[in-house]
């Protein structure tokens, strides 16, 4: 009996490891400059825990096969001198293991998180709301109006609250449904929410950051792949959040700036 | 005998066919609503969220905030008798009914009587919820997934509501909750017409969901009609 549970695991380690390694239910395609180190850090991570995983199942089989059928009458006894030793090698297995990671991915998350948007990139305001996402561009005078929470009416679409009749700068802002975006050009997003807690997340930009209201998050990235790509919110945030989604259309400069005149008509 | 009894009868039922032909020939309003200035540029609403929505508008349904006709008129705006109607003893059997169809409410404005009965319907392929943000009557805020039975409803006090979708942000309409019978919203030529008002003086209130309330008193005698029009002062955001 032993013995099949033993085997029984290690095939189990096995099967489970070979998705993993053959990719089979991998990311998608990574469209962003730094996804690339994401991904990296992803594949250690899997590496690393995999590795972990698949020699503990092993041992732990071996130790089953070896002695789980030991009908000799010995007693399971304590290691010599208690189970402090060993723990104490587990605490420092398991915290070098996850300080190696953090070292290994500190400029992954430096690059997302700490460096700040380059200087030529195009800002646009991201607003999270029960249950869709609003997108705002500057317009030709490079500047966002302020937003003015008692002025939101969804019936002529003002839904971040602008007041174009007492603020000039408002007037060009331009409101989208989509974020619409050029390749290649750096972007400065800046999150607000207009309710509760949302979340912003594109597998392919290997971005995923919540939304929390209150606070106005920064976030940057360049997409590198033109195409259309779909933005989920994975914070659950009410009834509509199955439906809270909206898409990234990354386009050519030219098509881009054609949208944009569109949108400003 | 027989002759007499055959012409008697024939003079009842005259009688009684123009008796109910002129029991409602009261006066009859009408007119026209207009702005003058510029209007709000109506935007464009992107539905790319919801495919299904999308798919069913060739051109891209614009905003509703004033919805203007040929000749600077105005499309749905209520007009109503405020004060002077005779009181009304109960309120319509037939339902007022709301549809919601390509993620856009059917009809804009739906006028509607207290204690009338409310139907909202989903003609859609995708969950809608109806949040009217009502302040004087009780609030709610149903889901109504595609396929299920009309949403009955209704209201005991006089109210203008606005009308919201959570799951879809830019559906948005209006419900005009009145007390009269006597009520119109203006077609898509800006005109309305309120008939079978019985004698007397009236206050006659046009409300339009962006610019505002206006009034006009109006005196009917017999079953004459008379023009009253309104003229709102358009805004341009």
């Amino acid at each position: 009996m032993g013995k099949l549970l033993a085997v029984a695991l290690v095939l189990i380690a096995i099967i489970s490891a070979v998705p993993i390694l053959m990719h089979t239910w991998w990311m998608p395609e990574d469209i962003s400059t730094h996804g690339h180190m994401i991904d990296h850090q992803m594949s250690e991570t899997m590496a690393e825990a995999g590795i972990a995983f698949v020699a503990a199942q092993i041992v732990l089989a071996a130790f089953i096969g070896m002695f789980g059928d030991k009908k000799d009458g010995r007693k399971a006894t304590h290691l010599p001198g208690g189970a402090k030793a060993v723990v104490i090698a587990a605490f420092l297995l398991v915290g070098t293991e996850v300080l190696a990671l953090g070292v290994f991915g500190r400029d992954a998350w430096a690059e997302v998180y700490f460096k700040p948007a380059a200087s030529d990139a195009m800002p646009i305001q991201v607003q999270a709301e029960q249950f869709a996402f609003y997108f705002r561009y500057t317009g030709p005078d490079g500047k966002f109006g302020a937003l003015h929470p008692d002025k939101i009416d969804e019936g002529s679409q003002n839904f971040f609250g602008l007041d174009p009749a007492n603020d000039v700068e408002s007037r060009d802002d331009i409101v989208a449904a989509s974020l619409v975006i050029p390749v290649n050009k750096p972007i400065s997003l800046m999150m607000h929410a207009k309710d509760v807690g949302h979340s912003f997340y594109v597998r392919e930009l290997r971005i995923q950051q919540d939304f929390v209201p209150g606070l106005d998050i920064p976030m940057h990235f360049t997409a590198t792949k033109i195409g259309k790509y779909e933005i989920v919110c994975t914070q659950l945030c009410g009834l509509g959040h199955y439906n809270m989604r909206a898409y990234l259309e990354v386009k050519s400069q030219e098509d881009f700036d054609q949208w944009l005149k569109q949108q400003s008509q | 005998m027989r002759i007499q009894q055959i012409f008697l009868a024939a003079v009842a039922v005259l009688a009684a066919a123009t008796m109910s032909a002129g029991a409602p020939s009261g006066g009859t309003v009408t007119g026209k609503v207009t702005y003058t200035g510029t209007p709000a540029k109506a935007k464009a609403i992107d539905m790319s969220k919801e495919p299904s929505c999308a798919a069913q508008h060739s051109t891209p349904q614009m905003t509703e905030t004033a919805v203007t006709g040929p000749g600077n008129t105005l499309e749905n705006v209520v007009i109503y008798i405020s004060e002077g109607a005779p009181a009304e003893s109960s309120a319509p059997s037939s339902p007022a009914t709301f549809d919601q169809k390509g993620c856009h409410y059917a009809p804009h404005v739906l006028a509607f009587q207290v204690n009338q009965e409310l139907k909202v319907t989903n003609s859609d392929q995708t969950s809608h919820n109806i949040h009217p943000l009502a302040k004087v009557n009780r609030e709610w805020n149903k889901s109504q997934p595609p396929g299920t039975p009309p949403l009955s409803e209704k209201y005991d006090k006089p109210e203008f509501i606005s009308v919201k979708c959570n799951i879809h942000p830019w559906m948005h309409g209006y419900f005009a909750v009145l007390t009269t019978s006597h009520y119109a919203v203006s077609d898509a030529n800006g005109e309305f017409k309120l008939p079978n008002l019985p004698p007397g003086k009236y206050t006659l209130t046009a409300w339009q969901e962006s610019y505002g309330t206006q009034t006009q008193e109006v005196t009917i005698s017999g079953g004459e009609t008379k023009t009253v029009n309104f003229a709102f002062t358009a805004k341009p955001y």
